[in-house]
């Protein structure tokens, strides 16, 4: 039996309890992600298009539970965790599992109209503004979303008005927690109006390393026309969780979107990136950056579609894998029709620092049109061994001297961080990670340490 | 007189090619020895087996560094030691700054010698006073480590380094290559104004013309993996006018 075909059973049997803990258009198009999961026969496996080396079929098999009726699993996470990223005051927003909390006074810095709340909670108070987007930015078709529309109760609902800045970086702070094995369903619901701007730095951490988390995310972004989004996805989580998230972005003319997804600490993971360049002059900057060790697994997946003239794309995805880590990333633009002088540039560059460490990569472009400027690479190689001995010869201790080149290596991911004191804080995340010290952000001194 | 450096004969080899033959080699304090030779007899191995490259291999011999067994030394220990190379090909290394490159090298080496680590003002001011010695661009010292730099600046760069890190004994694998005369000018002068009664040079090269600049006081000719003669550096001259066939003839015949 497939995989979707115990979610299915699932939702069959708690169809009432799962409806009556969320609304609107949450609810709406449960009916059309089932259809979408019937008919499927089963989950992506390996081998399968865009999924060479990740079964998504072996990471929904195991029989997690699913919080249908939101019992509490415990304080509100805004009592208990604080963070303090040096240098970057934030408005602090919590989703537990999939449960929203509010940071104290978080709101107090909001400007008027903006909104940040419980999905579930604006599935009825937004309902016009949610109706309008929510599973309408997102592909049913596209099966972990189906599932993850077919069972998600909550998320996090954020609304800025046409025109509304909002100056202050907001910061989710997702928290898987719990006794027995769990899958989330989360999802998140972006809405930025016509020249709207905001920053959003989402970090997703674990409570508990040693139960196995299921981690379905599916992230909805509605750039409007003007409007400036930023978007930073950071995985920092543990070796038992699996983490399938699903984004999606339309953007309007001259919207202006950065996404940056960064895999810190995780088990495995899929994370899929779409872009709809729907209206002219849309800009993306989509970065990402993993750094993996052990048995990790990290496959991130891209897709920008220009589907409008003077679209401009700059996509850089940067891995460094070391001990028997697997990375793959495939990347598509397609530049279709009618999007003339679009310019697109992607690039996958790749560190194996071990021998065992494995990578996968696949840049496509698919151009259907004739006057654009694009392009597409890949690289795979080793640490620098030039480089490292001309370190070494100058009295740099080889452990040092390996961290320094691949701290060198993420240099121009983290460039495009468009947050200075979130630049440094990725520097010093990045460092942590490869020393391997200090293997998780909560167990350093200048994060998001859980209160005693 | 304190040997500082002390080869017996050493061989070493790379991928299962021996190319050091049996080196014998001694250099004390205040001394400037030239090592020269036609292409492929073992000038810049020899460079990179004394300075610890892990693509080579030490099949036979001893070599003693102040004291201390030289080859049971890490690279980092070598230089902490007081051993530099200035490579013949420095290296980029895009996104390590200058800064951060030498910061990094002084202080393993502070840290080494059971001192303490240089607070960033200190250290930025023991820039300023080296960069002036090869008049080396502040730009340059604030880039990426060789990034984009000409041939001729990262020469200089190389002798910026020995500066800071003060070493006993500075190789000079083919400082000349690639620089035109006032580069080279520069570049011995920088070295000339590092020499002291305590620290010595090793000049590899295939030219007269920088030890115009840094006088030997011993010329040595390697050839074959072996050095096959040693003398004063009239030996260089000789070598410029009638070229190393001569030399050749007198081994392979020998």
């Amino acid at each position: 039996m497939s995989a979707i075909n115990q979610y299915i059973d699932l939702y069959n049997r708690h169809r009432k309890a799962i409806d009556t803990h969320s609304g609107g258009a949450v609810n709406a198009i449960r009916q059309q992600a089932l259809r979408v999961l019937s008919d499927a026969a089963r989950m992506p496996e390996k081998g399968d298009e865009d999924y060479e080396v990740t079964s998504l079929e072996e990471v929904f098999a195991p029989d997690y539970g699913v919080n249908i009726n939101r019992i509490d699993l415990g304080a509100n996470p805004a009592e208990v965790f604080r963070c303090d990223v040096p240098n970057l005051s934030t408005c602090l927003y919590f989703l537990r599992n999939d449960a929203f909390f509010a940071g104290k006074n978080s709101d107090n810095a909001l400007p008027k109209g903006v909104v940040i709340c419980s999905l579930a909670e604006a599935a009825v108070k937004y309902a016009s503004i949610v109706d309008a987007h929510y599973g309408k930015i997102a592909r049913l078709e596209h099966l972990p979303t189906a599932l993850n529309s077919l069972l998600a109760q909550d998320g996090v609902f954020v609304y800025v008005p046409q025109g509304v800045q909002v100056e202050k970086p907001v910061q989710l702070v997702n928290i898987l927690n719990s006794s027995a094995p769990l899958m989330a369903c989360r999802r998140i619901l972006l809405v930025a109006e016509d020249g709207a701007q905001i920053r959003l730095l989402s970090c997703d951490h674990t409570q508990n390393p040693d139960i196995d988390y299921l981690n379905s995310q599916v992230i909805e972004i509605y750039a409007g026309r003007n409007a400036v989004v930023d978007f930073y996805d950071i995985e920092d989580s543990s070796d038992r969780t699996r983490r399938v998230s699903s984004m999606y972005i339309r953007q309007e003319e001259s919207s202006n979107v950065l996404v940056d997804g960064i895999t810190l600490k995780n088990g495995i993971t899929r994370n899929d990136f779409s872009v709809d360049m729907v209206g002219n002059h849309a800009e993306l900057h989509l970065l990402g950056m993993a750094m993996a060790s052990g048995n990790r697994h990290v496959d991130n997946h891209t897709e920008v579609v220009h589907k409008a003239e003077y679209g401009h794309t700059d996509e850089l995805f940067k891995y460094v894998l070391d001990g028997n880590a697997v990375g793959a990333f495939s990347g598509l633009i397609r530049v279709l029709e009618g999007a003339d002088k679009t310019e697109a540039y992607q690039s996958n560059r790749n560190v194996l620092a071990s021998d065992e460490a494995r990578m996968y990569s696949k840049p496509q472009l698919v151009i259907d049109c004739d006057d654009v400027k694009c392009s597409h690479g890949s690289t795979i190689g080793q640490i620098d061994q030039t480089a490292l001995f001309y370190m070494r010869s100058r009295g740099i201790p080889e452990q040092e001297a390996r961290l320094m080149l691949m701290q060198a290596f993420m240099n121009d991911v983290i460039a495009g961080v468009r947050m200075d004191a979130l630049k440094d804080r990725l520097r010093h995340l990045v460092e942590t990670h490869i020393l391997g010290g200090a293997s998780s952000c909560r167990d350093c001194a200048s994060s998001c340490n859980q209160k005693k | 007189m304190n040997k500082m450096l002390d080869i017996k004969n050493l061989h070493a080899s790379i991928d299962g090619k021996e190319i050091l033959k049996g080196i014998n080699l001694t250099v004390r304090p205040g001394e400037v020895h030239a090592i020269m030779g036609p292409n492929g007899s073992g000038k810049s191995t020899l460079s990179a087996v004394l300075t610890g490259h892990p693509a080579y291999t030490v099949t036979d011999g001893e070599v003693t560094f102040c004291g201390k067994n030289l080859l049971e030394l890490s690279a980092e220990d070598r230089s902490h030691e007081g051993l530099f190379l200035s490579f013949q090909y420095p290296v980029e290394i895009p996104g390590v700054s200058m800064v951060n490159f030498m910061r990094a090298a002084l202080n393993a080496k502070r840290k080494y010698l059971g001192e303490e680590a240089l607070s960033a003002s200190d250290f930025l001011k023991l820039m300023r006073e080296k960069r002036s010695i090869v008049q080396l661009d502040n730009k340059l010292a604030s880039r990426s480590v060789n990034e984009g730099f000409s041939g001729g600046e990262k020469k200089r760069n190389e002798i910026f380094q020995m500066a800071l890190l003060e070493p006993k004994l500075s190789i000079l694998d083919e400082t000349d290559s690639g620089l035109d005369i006032d580069a080279l000018r520069i570049v011995a002068e920088g070295v000339n104004k590092l020499k002291t009664d305590n620290n010595a040079t090793i000049v590899i090269t295939h030219y007269q013309r920088l030890l115009d600049y840094i006088k030997p006081d011993i010329v040595h000719v390697l050839y074959k993996g072996r050095i096959v003669k040693t003398a004063g550096p009239e030996l260089a001259l000789v070598l410029e006018e009638r070229g190393y066939d001569w030399i050749k003839e007198e081994v392979d015949n020998a």
